[in-house]
């Protein structure tokens, strides 16, 4: 059995803190094992993303939000979602990719030592290196190493999705977000992104929101099914995609609904 | 039931395309008539003020004498001027819409400034000399001086660079913004390395069209008693003795282009008409550079940044 990284217990979770309705998410509780691939699927509107962006308190950005629970990360035993907690400190532990490739608008260069500088590294010798590390493990070095001064917006598209993950690398994040990485590329590009994926979990711990049930049960070891803001079924991608326990998780998963 | 023969729906393609072709008249009429309106006054003050201008017209002060007279003062008095009100408008406006945008929460109290400062750019100028008068000149003991005429004008220009820093601000995706928290960038550091630089073009394209309305502008320097014969410049902000600078030049009196023009105009000699032409010219020609120069900077930031 795998070591648990983080662990999600009992989060309840509301976009406005004073509704008295139902919740968004309900009551999940979830492990997130150690060097493996964990997928969020369910219809759209399940609350997956939203459980995703517990994890980096995106959420914190837009206002006051109510959480209930813990997310704890492991072996610290730090909890995220905790009051006391900064999200600022959150964010430099856990590392996102979005659904859109988003570089910014600078060197590609820049992009990956982005998050180094703003955590105030200025030393060059060390920054080069890890630029050049972070664009390996993202598979983009033999792309790119020739023109790192170039501008990202100039990369394609799976191009610039790989330059986010490294981004998301540089700053060595203990978890690593992945929110649909690949529903906005084309099927080659999506297949370079899995692959890279399957590879990276080697050295960082990553939970991935899929819509594409065929990537989930390709790409994932874990997955978790979740409905309505309640987690139906989770266990390995395996046996949820092949004996699902639950009725609702088999239904999804032959396209019966979602 | 929908039923529509071949023939029919010919025919309502070509009555659309009819409405087409109307509105493409009507709109071209309407253009024509007010480019005619604009180039026949251009013409016209061209006209008679060109052959006036010439090297001693930049470098003459005003005269009892209309040929001797000349526009130093003004174009002196009115770079000064734009100076001060750049210097205090930029920082003061950019600020508030980065505040605005980036900072304040979005409520109600923050829907309330956004409307009151759409009114304040709508205020005729004339009232904000009105209130620059009583604060600035009586209330401060500023007098009038080119630190009051500069202060006037920035709060009239205020409205305008906040509200085009923040649709400047607009433009950029949500999702450049989550990328830089994601990584645990604090709002400042994503303001000062992401926002300020990408919306960078879009702000100087505002603050260099509202920096040319500020040229022009007559009414509120009036009211806060720019002086229409001026004979001497400003004091030199640097001397030759310790400390070597000088803010003097601030608290001095001025006068400014649109003014000297206005002084000119309101003689009864013809000579001097010429005089208001020829410095219209120039005036218009300052303007239209501002202008211009506010086109190519958006136009070369368009073209950097594709979302």
């Amino acid at each position: 059995m795998k070591n648990i990284k983080a662990e999600v217990k009992n989060l309840t979770f509301s976009y406005d803190k004073t509704s008295t309705g139902r919740p968004v998410l309900n009551s999940v509780s979830l492990p997130v094992f150690e060097n493996s691939i964990t997928a969020l699927i369910g219809p759209s509107g399940c609350g997956k993303t939203t459980l995703l962006r517990c994890f980096n308190r995106m959420h914190d950005l837009y206002g006051a939000v109510k959480y209930e629970g813990k997310i704890i990360l492991q072996p610290s035993g730090f909890d995220i979602l905790s009051k006391q907690v900064d999200p600022l400190e959150v964010r430099m532990k856990v590392g996102m990719v979005f659904q859109k490739p988003n570089p910014f608008p600078k060197s590609i260069y820049e992009n990956v030592a982005y998050g180094l500088k703003i955590r105030g590294i200025k030393k060059k010798s060390y920054l080069d290196d890890k630029v050049e590390d972070s664009l390996k493990k993202a598979g983009l070095w033999k792309e790119v190493s020739d023109r790192l001064k170039a501008s990202a917006s100039a990369l394609s598209g799976g191009q610039q999705q790989r330059l986010c993950i490294a981004r998301a690398l540089a700053t060595e994040p203990e978890l690593l977000l992945l929110d649909e990485p690949t529903s906005a590329l084309d099927p080659i590009s999506t297949a370079h992104i899995e692959e890279l994926i399957g590879e990276l979990k080697k050295t960082v711990t990553i939970l991935m929101v899929t819509h594409n049930l065929h990537q989930a049960g390709r790409a994932s070891d874990f997955t978790a099914f979740m409905y309505l803001g309640d987690l139906i079924e989770f266990g390995e991608s395996s046996q949820v995609f092949t004996n699902p326990k639950e009725e609702k998780t088999e239904n999804y998963i032959t396209g019966r609904f979602g | 039931m929908f039923d529509q023969t071949n023939a029919k729906l010919l025919q309502q393609i070509k009555f659309l395309k009819a409405q087409d072709v109307v509105f493409w008249f009507v709109g071209l009429f309407v253009l024509a008539g007010a480019f005619i309106i604009l180039f026949a006054l251009i013409y016209d003050m061209g006209q008679t003020g060109i052959p006036r201008i010439n090297q001693e017209f930049f470098l003459n002060f005003p005269s009892r004498f209309a040929g001797r007279a000349g526009i130093l003062a003004a174009w002196v008095g009115s770079l000064c001027v734009v100076l001060v009100t750049a210097l205090l408008a930029i920082p003061l406006g950019v600020a508030t819409g980065v505040y605005l945008e980036e900072y304040a929460p979005k409520g109600w109290f923050s829907r309330m400034i956004e409307l009151n400062i759409l009114n304040l750019a709508g205020v005729p100028s004339i009232i904000y000399g009105i209130m620059a008068l009583s604060l600035f000149v009586y209330e401060f003991g500023l007098k009038q001086s080119i630190l009051t005429a500069g202060m006037t004008l920035g709060l009239l220009i205020l409205p305008i660079i906040i509200v085009t820093t923040r649709e400047a601000i607009r433009t950029i995706p949500n999702h450049i913004r989550e990328a830089s928290y994601a990584l645990g960038a604090t709002k400042w550091q994503t303001v000062r390395s992401h926002i300020v630089p990408y919306s960078f073009g879009g702000i100087m394209t505002g603050v260099v069209i509202a920096l040319s309305r500020a040229i022009g502008e007559t009414a509120p320097l009036l009211t806060v008693g720019a002086v229409a014969f001026i004979a001497f410049l400003p004091t030199p902000p640097v001397m030759a003795v310790a400390p070597y600078v000088s803010a003097q030049w601030l608290m001095d009196p001025y006068t400014v282009m649109p003014i000297q023009m206005f002084n000119w105009i309101s003689r009864p000699q013809e000579e001097f008409h010429v005089n208001a032409a020829a410095a219209g010219i120039v005036l218009l020609s300052m303007t239209l550079v501002l202008n211009a120069l506010a086109i190519f900077i958006r136009y070369r930031f368009r073209k950097k940044y594709k979302w």
